[in-house]
């Protein structure tokens, strides 16, 4: 028999439980609120919806995509009225990409089926109604032929084809006769500065060489760009104005009111495929990330690899070697408050040690002729990848460093006094004992270093990444790994697209994509040495210490 | 004092010492005091241990037996603010020469814990580890030296198909022969032992009691026990201590058949520690 106050499935002092758990709430539901935002728009960048034409009152017509609806500016809260933002493309003839359109002001839409979508090389994309396609064979085919459709992919691929063509012609090759020019260039500088007449002689013949490849080539691509231009597409914009757009320019296109569930999924990983494996185009409005990409990934790991021997081997001097007292609690306090420092900060000392002092150096040390012959042109004393790399690892130090002293005071005593029991010296003991049982510790700290990295801004600013970089850090000419390239970075493209962007319209739904792409690359990161250290970890299940 | 004193004479049974060749004054400790910052542990220790003899020190929690057994190779060095006056000899000579490695001390001097602590490695590094830090890299002289530590330790029936195998999936009992194993793969010439058998059950406890009287052919081993029975058991001479002095130290029959002190009889006797 039990009284009916003992049945209250709130034991007594429990009660405010639920208090505790509020801070966690409150924090899960801001991110979650954020990761929902981000994925929700930036997913949607990539989706075709039915585009209408849009009768407004003021007699216009519009043919656009429906980019966003909000709240009247000045418009009253009791009373709300809405307008609307139409991307209408077509950038040279509009102006300006995007429309905003009074809600209450709209007569009407409708989804005509033959409504074309572009989206081009240049002045962004265009929605507009085609008449004919001139065909490169000089043949015409009009919309209302049902060859049209297949004659127009036919077309836009083909043109792609020779636009890939055209970049790795100007890109590829040219840019290799470019470095093989610069590079004989400076010989023969060098030379002449030397005196060696048989040296200038030799180099002079090889830029002659050079440049009548150079010749050759220009002549290849020019040819190659102009068989592109025959074609082209004849169509009428919203206002019934004529529209030519040469086939070259297009670099996809397709029928918004025409596609099933079905094409626009397959339109959606079109879009995503060149998200994430194509270069940018139109000041990083456009295209693809992948030189993005590869440079945070890159970036990362080198940091990654930078800190975590750097970090380790002072932990280890730390707890294992120093004399605990109170100089080491002030080296203890000046490392974690080394976390608390601006990142702006490093990324300033980055600049003035590791490119002026350290990059300056080397030039000076190595690259004396380069320096001497190329115009001052700097090598590593100018931003690059492994100066990014190394400031980060400073910034991430502390992290490492906690994190590893941590792993190390943990290691039960007995290991530690075992092993020095069976006679093996102290770093003996710190090289077979400690370091295998702490490092998934260790491995801890690298991950929170890693995530802290990879989202890390404002230093990279200044000390080597940059808007555009043409080329990639790691490629196919040695030395393979090219540690004083700048580069391209995730989080600055973010920035770089969401403030410096001349389109901003037309950048915010790029800000999400790429806010996206990077939270998956860290989450990717993160993963991945979760699994490493979950492995190691394994090792040591059903120690009984 | 007389035989006829203890309380209880038939609950303890005591091994008649056996003399054997061998130095008389293989460990000699002199005069030896010990303090762990201003605490002092340990006060006028003087006994000497003789060769391939089982030594027990036992007395109440906090006597000093473990301070003193882990000054013996020096395991106290890790304590920071440690002193010491008199000295301690193994075989004539000063564990605190400055001529002497610590390291090698401690390679003639094994230990075993209290609590088993295996390394996680297989059970074949463990048992090699003390040879592997000495440089030995042939793999012949490990194989050998890992089956004949493991025999000694009467362990090596049961794991010799799991050589390769995490030494931390063992029982407690296994683990602790483990590391006997472990102490004596380099072939010291003393065997410590911090409490070996307290975390074990009786079954382990009488294999590694066996272990120590077939160990002893071999070795100088120094035990430290809570279990007077155990100390009866398996120790040639015993020592006891209270509050960091030493009480008594003779031979372990004499200790609990008719022991000199009061103290130590009423030790014995169960009537206080």
């Amino acid at each position: 028999m039990s009284s009916p106050s003992s049945d209250s499935s709130t034991p007594r002092g429990e009660a405010w439980v639920w208090f505790t758990g509020l801070g966690l709430i409150v924090g899960l539901g801001m991110v979650i609120g954020l990761l929902a935002l981000v994925v929700l728009n930036g997913i949607s960048v990539f989706w075709a919806p039915p585009v209408p034409v849009v009768q407004v009152d003021d007699g216009r017509t519009i043919i656009g995509q429906l980019a966003q609806r909000r709240i009247r500016p000045g418009s009253l809260a009791s009373d709300p009225r809405y307008e609307l933002q139409f991307q209408v493309g077509l950038r040279e003839l509009n102006g300006n990409s995007y429309l905003w359109v009074d809600e209450a002001k709209l007569k009407g839409e409708v989804f005509p089926a033959d409504i074309l979508g572009l989206e081009r090389v240049e002045n962004g994309p265009a929605f507009l109604r085609p008449l004919t396609l001139k065909r490169a064979d000089g043949q015409e085919v009009p919309v209302t032929s049902p060859a049209f459709s297949e004659s127009f992919q036919q077309e836009v691929a083909a043109a792609g084809a020779t636009r890939e063509k055209l970049v790795e012609l100007t890109r590829h090759r040219i840019g290799d006769v470019n470095s093989e020019m610069e590079a004989a260039r400076i010989a023969l500088r060098r030379a002449e500065d030397r005196g060696q007449a048989d040296e200038v002689a030799e180099q002079r013949k090889l830029i002659a060489t050079l440049e009548a490849r150079f010749a050759d080539l220009r002549t290849e691509a020019q040819g190659v760009a102009q068989r592109g231009e025959v074609a082209k597409l004849l169509g009428r914009d919203a206002a019934g104005r004529e529209v030519t757009v040469p086939l070259s320019q297009i670099v996809r296109g397709w029928f918004p009111n025409q596609l099933d569930t079905w094409g626009r999924v397959r339109l959606f990983f079109s879009r995503l495929h060149e998200f994430i494996f194509d270069e940018p185009r139109e000041a990083n409005t456009e295209g693809g990330l992948m030189p993005a990409i590869f440079g945070t990934l890159v970036m990362t790991v080198f940091m990654s690899l930078l800190v975590t021997p750097f970090g380790v081997i002072t932990a280890i001097y730390l707890r294992e070697y120093a004399q605990q007292g109170p100089i080491l609690r002030i080296v203890r306090i000046s490392v974690n408050n080394l976390a608390g420092v601006p990142s702006i900060v490093f990324g300033v000392f980055g600049l003035g040690f590791f490119v002026y002092v350290l990059g300056g150096s080397i030039d000076q040390l190595f690259f004396s002729d380069q320096l001497k012959y190329n115009n001052n042109t700097p090598v590593f004393g100018t931003g690059g990848l492994l100066w990014c790399s190394l400031t980060l690892a400073l910034m991430t130090l502390p992290v490492v460093i906690v994190a590893t002293e941590e792993a190390l005071a943990a290691v039960p005593r007995g290991m530690r006094e075992a092993s020095l029991a069976a006679g093996a010296s102290k770093w003996q003991t710190i090289r077979e004992i400690l370091l295998p049982a702490s490092a998934p510790g260790i491995l801890t700290g690298v991950i929170l270093a890693m995530a802290r990295g990879a989202g890390e801004v404002a230093p990279l600013m200044l000390v080597g990444v940059v808007k555009l970089a043409p080329t990639l850090p790691v490629d196919a000419v040695a030395p393979f790994l090219h540690l004083d390239r700048k580069f391209m970075h995730l989080g600055f493209h973010v920035y770089d697209l969401g403030f410096q962007s001349p389109d901003s319209d037309a950048a915010r739904p790029m800000v999400f994509a790429t806010t996206l792409l990077l939270i998956i690359l860290v989450v990717c990161l993160n993963l991945g040495a979760i699994w490493v250290r979950n492995r190691l970890r394994a090792r040591f299940k059903g120690a009984s210490f | 004092m007389t035989a006829t004193m203890n309380p209880n004479p038939s609950r303890i049974q005591v091994r008649p010492a056996t003399e054997r060749d061998g130095r008389r004054d293989y460990i000699s400790i002199r005069d030896y005091g010990f303090w762990y910052g201003q605490k002092q542990a340990l006060e006028g220790i003087s006994l000497d241990i003789p060769e391939r003899q089982v030594v027990a020190f036992i007395g109440p929690s906090g006597c000093g037996k473990s301070t003193l057994l882990r000054n013996l190779n020096r395991m106290n060095d890790l304590v920071d603010g440690i002193r010491h006056v008199g000295d301690i000899t193994i075989k004539g000579r000063s564990i605190y020469d400055p001529g002497l490695e610590v390291i090698s001390l401690r390679r003639r001097v094994g230990m075993v814990f209290q609590k088993s602590n295996p390394f996680p490695k297989s059970i074949y590094e463990n048992v090699v580890f003390a040879l592997r830090v000495m440089g030995v890299r042939d793999r012949s002289i490990l194989d050998e030296a890992c089956e004949t530590s493991l025999r000694k330790a009467a362990l090596w029936d049961e794991v010799k198909d799991r050589l390769q195998d995490s030494a931390l999936g063992l029982s407690g009992g296994q683990m602790q022969r483990l590391c006997i194993a472990r102490a004596i793969a380099n072939r010291p010439e003393i065997l410590l032992m911090d409490e070996p058998c307290s975390a074990l059950d009786p079954i382990a406890t009488g294999k590694i009691e066996e272990l120590i009287h077939e160990l002893k052919e071999q070795f100088t081993i120094v035990i430290v026990t809570h279990s007077m029975q155990q100390a009866a058991r398996v120790s040639d001479r015993t020592a006891f201590f209270y509050l960091g002095k030493q009480i008594e130290y003779d031979t372990t029959e004499k200790i609990f058949m008719n022991p000199s002190q009061a103290q130590t009889e009423a030790y014995i006797s169960g009537r206080f520690g």
